[in-house]
């Protein structure tokens, strides 16, 4: 079926203008470049880069991947060349595009957030910061920020007092009630929320009766995390009134649009583009043609149609 | 490196859990080099999810052919084995760093451990065609489980086996083989050498340039060995991947770092060739 008149697929997730609802889930694609000569960058909505720390890391031991029915475990430990280096060597490349950056921030303390937020506040070309708050608190034992309401809105509020540009949440599945820590955020000043992060999950080589990922536990991703990560969408879109980008094993149009159905102003392919590295353009172009389908002129329309069935 | 389809254009040779396979991709054969690899999509469904990293064993230009050869290992080689001929498969590449071609006219050789020759096999091709010849030590399990050994000795390279359980060549590791044989004074006796019609480098030592592939602890001894009598290596990494697009750093080796001590560098695009002394072995 041809479209008569081409949707509005524009969105805008808490201040970020993007000309389409697709981006990338943070940790599967790189900085862009890795990429860019497999898909036109410039057809997505937005690009999130891979996750960045104050200082360099240097990541977990090998094994830091294994593959379970139809997921992936990963421990990577955030290997990243620090913001310094990222802002002088990875950003430019990204600059040269007509695209929204969003930048995936993690730390060990609520300082290292404030920090990393007040540098890219003063960065050209990152259009909104992604906060990654499945990390340790290493103040407080270890515990992950994204577990706690109370933390996390002790991170957001640090970030959000640190810069002007938008802030989004990503929130961890591994939570009792991921609506509390939505609502966390949202009080805490958060302009968007991205959920879910991975999974918690293991893989033990009945072989050599050890752990397969060299950090034992790692998180999960992909299609198998797919209905979880459908559900969290539609729990929070119900009760927090922030945009969401919806993300956990994307791999097709359909499964976007799900994610839309649900809540999701905005949706992120991960895992997915290992497998099949021009998939996020096919994602776009497929909502493209289900809106056109459905007779539906704008992608905006679509946002939380589920819950009014 | 592009994403394409390949086509198989033969029936897929099985020997001892090893499977051998043509595609018909013409922008892979022509681009090619020793040492670089494939990621395949093995299933058409999500489970298994991943592509499969498999090295490129030998290419044909003319023809358009590549082959690959793996060991079927897994869920994912296991239905990689099972595609019929005419069948389309997905492929990612090539990718990766290759060899380095040797720059001098001393020996070389190459260690390949198990299925460590598929891409040795690749480099010794160019070698041969490049009219250099090498020393080429091959371990296996069993003597069955020696493959490929015939077809080098076609390209004019000599063969050094060594088996596990003693059935075929040495008893004993490759590594251990490697080890002797390259003790061996410049005028002794030994393999490789050189032949009427087939000008230098020979196969022998001492010797300038070994490269090497095959399990990590068979590596690790191979380094050793090189550090030891400070030889120059080359060898060719294997790790789980994710993207092989160096973008997920799931695949890193550890390496050494002047300033940091180590850094994790990615067997997808800075490897799977790395050189040997740059390779740290917990």
């Amino acid at each position: 079926m041809k479209c008569g008149q081409e949707p509005n697929l524009a969105v805008n997730v808490g201040g970020i203008r993007m000309k389409n609802p697709v981006t990338t889930a943070s940790g599967t694609f790189g900085f862009g470049r890795e990429y860019s000569s497999y898909l036109d960058l410039n057809r997505l909505g937005a690009v999130t880069v891979k996750g960045i720390t104050l200082e360099p890391r240097a990541g977990n031991p090998v094994p830091r991947i294994v593959e379970t029915p139809a997921g992936v475990l990963n421990s990577i430990g955030l290997q990243n060349p620090g913001v310094d280096r990222f802002l002088e060597e990875a950003l430019p490349f990204l600059a040269a595009y007509n695209l929204p950056v969003i930048v995936n921030i993690a730390g060990d303390s609520v300082k290292d957030y404030a920090g990393l937020a007040a540098r890219l506040d003063r960065a050209a070309g990152v259009a909104g910061l992604e906060v990654n708050v499945s990390c340790p608190n290493v103040k407080k034992g270890g515990m992950l920020f994204g577990c706690d309401p109370a933390a996390t809105a002790e991170v957001t509020r640090a970030v959000k007092s640190s810069t002007d540009k938008p802030v989004i949440v990503k929130l961890s599945p591994n939570v009792t009630s991921i609506t509390a820590v939505a609502e966390a955020a949202a009080r805490a000043g958060a302009d968007a929320l991205s959920m879910i992060n991975t999974l918690l999950g293991m893989a033990i080589d009945v072989r050599s009766r050890r752990p397969v990922l060299g950090n034992v536990m790692g998180g999960l991703s992909g299609p198998a995390v797919k209905p979880v990560a459908v559900r969290a969408v539609w729990q929070v879109y119900r009760e927090v009134p922030l945009p969401i980008i919806g993300m956990g094993g994307i791999t097709t149009a359909e499964d976007a649009v799900e994610f839309i159905l649900a809540g999701a102003a905005a949706v992120a392919v991960g895992t997915a583009s290992f497998i099949n590295p021009p998939v996020a353009v096919e994602v776009l172009e497929g909502i493209e043609k289900y809106l056109c389908e459905n007779g539906i002129g704008d992608v905006n329309e679509l946002v939380g149609a589920a819950h009014r069935y | 490196m592009s994403m394409i389809t390949g086509a198989i254009v033969k029936r897929q040779e099985r020997v001892a859990g090893y499977s051998r396979l043509t595609l018909q991709a013409e922008a892979v054969a022509l681009n090619s080099r020793p040492g670089q690899f494939l990621h395949v999509r093995c299933g058409d469904t999500l489970d298994p999810l991943l592509r499969r990293p498999i090295s490129i064993h030998a290419v044909d230009r003319e023809k358009g052919e590549i082959t690959l050869l793996y060991r079927v290992a897994g869920k994912g080689t296991a239905l990689l084995s099972e595609k019929k001929e005419g069948e389309r498969i997905s492929l990612l590449g090539p990718l990766g760093r290759g060899f380095s071609m040797p720059a001098g006219t001393g020996g070389i050789c190459v260690v390949a451990g198990g299925i460590g020759i598929a891409p040795l096999y690749f480099l010794l091709r160019e070698l041969s065609r490049r009219k250099i010849y090498a020393a080429a030590f091959l371990g296996a399990p069993t003597g069955r489980q020696l493959i490929c050994a015939d077809e080098i000795k076609e390209l004019g390279h000599t063969v050094f086996p060594a088996t596990d359980d003693g059935s075929a060549g040495f008893h004993g590791t490759v590594a251990e083989l490697f080890d002797l044989y390259s003790r061996i004074p410049a005028d002794g006796c030994g393999g490789g050498g050189r032949h009427a019609g087939q000008p230098e480098p020979p196969g022998k030592p001492p010797f300038e340039m070994v490269y090497a592939c095959g399990p990590k602890g068979m590596l690790k001894e191979v380094c050793e060995i090189l550090s030891q009598a400070n030889i120059n290596g080359e060898i060719a990494f294997e790790e789980r991947m994710g993207c092989g697009l160096g973008a997920c750093l799931s695949c890193v080796c550890k390496t050494v770092d002047a300033e940091k001590g180590f850094r994790y560098r990615r067997t997808c695009v800075d490897g799977p060739v790395f050189p040997a002394g740059e390779v740290i072995w917990d």
